[in-house]
């Protein structure tokens, strides 16, 4: 039998459909794989007697021919989800061993699909971060490394337990959120497919919330029929979540290999940085003329706030987090503190449950937020949103189907490379991803080469809203094109 | 804009986050890296833009005033670091 773990999400279903195998033999396949790929740090929790369980209980269906859509595949679950009864901690120490008593929407309707739960996935601090260096449970390790290194660098983030463990065949899928780039960055680092669909596509009920204007789960995978295939599951109206949008479900799979002949792709001239690595630069040269030649029309394209979009989404992003994260307050769940009365209590339980990088978003957002400087910073930064989805509205009234960028500054760098004192470093990870958060629109990460030293490179497509489906049949065009990128095993 | 050390103690307590002495030179300087960057949306011009408040435009859904949920009190506290007959507990708030 060739190695189950090595299949793409579709050659399973398949093979599970034609009884090659059953989905007890490829869960067992991928519950090995993770415990000899523990050095990555994918997984904060595996829940090999739930897969097991999970799985037979998937055998079962098959036999008596009542699978659903995703019967007896397994996928690991970010850890921002929450899993009834299983520990969820968004990586935080401040929840703790928090064991959530209901399912997230999302989650349980792969479990309806009939889905294999491998475990929880590593990600950054309340998905706050872009290296996964900022969980409690330590930094994620990409399977990718630099040509003749062996040093260990990110997974980008904040889904980089998810892009990892998709990357090194460590499940089919996966399951992420995107708050400013948090899976389309990491699947750009890790060689993966990274949807993040429209505000309002997925329900947010039961995920971890980080700032709630921008937060949307979508999925990793290795291919993008892969990805598809788990967004028709993700997707959906959820009366629990009012931002939920009421609208039917389409076959995103049915979109794989659809013509994109006569699409009109706009290039936006903001997106084009000083300094901006060559390699880059010819990457996206590059998916440009792959979409051409599949008969696709490129137009230049403007949109001028796209540099405003950065600044502005650290006053929103964080502005929610403040208000958000302040339910840790010791009461309800999570490790407790002690202090002489409750205010100490809450302020000794918090400086001790949260990271840097959390305290810092927190006290950010507090601070736009206090009187005197809320229409300063806050309200400002609420009309510059405006602006800069007025600019993608703008350009998808002039006929643009889709807007093609790259999806990161850069490649993967060094664990480490990029925690130093200004945190604006790190956050210029996010330059090319957090337009499209702030103006609610989907967008997919592909990759679509490798830079100098082998590492793998995405390019982004955005779309209009709850047109996921145009980003599955241009992505698939580069993914044609570009190839399908493996990391070579080395851990 | 800026903050000094005085305001940095300010906000910690705000957050309710406890800042050691020594944490707020550090941390000053974190914010202040922060706010320098997002000084440059001073130069747009926001005149006559609405702030958004929705980013997919959407009618606000009411659900039905009826109880859908309830008597679940012990999966309420479970997770809870300290309770007593499905109350939390927390130090003395009222003398």
């Amino acid at each position: 039998m060739t190695d189950l773990t090595s299949l793409t999400l579709a050659e399973a279903r398949d093979g599970l459909a034609k009884k090659s195998f059953t989905s007890l033999d490829l869960t067992d396949a991928h519950l090995a794989a993770m415990e000899q790929a523990r050095a990555l740090n994918a997984y904060v929790l595996e829940t090999p007697d739930q897969a097991r369980k999970m799985a037979r209980a998937a055998d079962a269906r098959i036999a008596k021919g009542e699978s659903g859509p995703l019967n007896g595949l397994p996928l690991g679950i970010k850890d921002l989800f929450a899993t009834e009864g299983t520990r969820t901690t968004a990586c935080s120490r401040i929840l703790g061993d928090f064991k959530p008593p209901y399912e997230s929407t999302v989650t349980s309707q792969l479990w309806r699909d009939g889905a294999v739960m491998l475990g929880k996935l590593n990600n950054d601090e309340f998905a706050m971060g872009s290296s996964n260096e900022t969980s409690c449970f330590g930094p994620v390790v990409n399977p990718w490394r630099r040509a003749s290194s062996d040093a260990k660098l990110v997974p980008g983030g904040s889904s980089g337990g998810s892009a990892s463990a998709v990357a090194a065949s460590l499940c089919l899928g996966a399951t992420a959120t995107d708050t400013g780039g948090s899976i389309r960055q990491p699947a750009a680092f890790t060689g993966t497919v990274g949807i993040k669909p429209t505000y309002g596509r997925c329900s947010r009920w039961g995920i971890v919330a980080f700032a709630s204007s921008l937060d949307q789960a979508g999925p990793i995978a290795r291919t993008v029929r892969d990805a598809a295939i788990l967004m028709r599951s993700m997707a959906g109206h959820d009366p629990k979540d009012t931002t939920s949008v009421d609208r039917p479900v389409p076959d995103y799979e049915a979109a794989v290999g659809k013509s994109v002949k006569g699409m009109k792709i706009g290039i936006p001239k903001e997106y084009r940085l000083d300094g901006m690595p060559a390699e880059i630069e010819k990457l996206w040269t590059q998916g440009a003329d792959w979409l051409k030649a599949a008969g696709a029309e490129l137009v230049e394209v403007s949109l001028p706030h796209t540099k405003y979009a950065l600044p502005a989404y650290y006053i929103v992003a964080p502005a929610e987090a403040s208000s958000n994260l302040a339910r840790y307050d010791g009461v309800r769940y999570g490790a407790r503190v002690d202090g002489r009365n409750i205010a100490e209590m809450y302020e000794n339980t918090r400086a001790k449950g949260f990271g840097a990088e959390v305290r810092r978003r927190v006290m950010i957002g507090t601070y736009v937020l206090s009187a005197g400087y809320y229409d300063a910073y806050y309200l400002r930064a609420q009309k510059v949103r405006t602006l800069i989805k007025k600019d993608f509205e703008d350009c998808y009234a002039a006929g643009v189907d889709a807007i093609l960028t790259p999806a990161t500054p850069s490649a993967a760098f060094g664990i480490g490379e990029k925690t130093g004192a200004d945190p604006i470093e790190m956050y210029l990870n996010d330059i090319f991803t957090v337009t499209v958060n702030m103006a609610g629109l989907p967008g997919i990460a592909v990759p679509a080469g490798k830079d100098a030293q082998g590492l793998p490179l995405g390019l982004q497509l955005i779309g209009r809203p709850f047109d996921e489906e145009t980003l599955v049949s241009l992505g698939e065009v580069i993914e044609q094109a570009a190839g399908r990128f493996t990391p070579e095993r080395w851990w | 804009m800026s903050v000094d050390a005085t305001t940095v103690r300010r906000i910690a307590h705000l957050a309710r986050i406890a800042v050691e002495d020594a944490e707020v030179p550090a941390l000053q300087g974190e914010l202040n890296a922060i706010l320098a960057f997002v000084e440059q949306l001073q130069e747009v011009n926001v005149d006559g833009v609405e702030p958004m408040t929705s980013v997919t435009p959407m009618e606000m859904k009411k659900r039905r005033d009826v109880v859908n949920d309830g008597e679940i009190a012990d999966k309420v506290v479970a997770n809870a670091p300290v309770t007593e007959d499905h109350f939390f507990l927390v130090p003395k708030v009222v003398e």
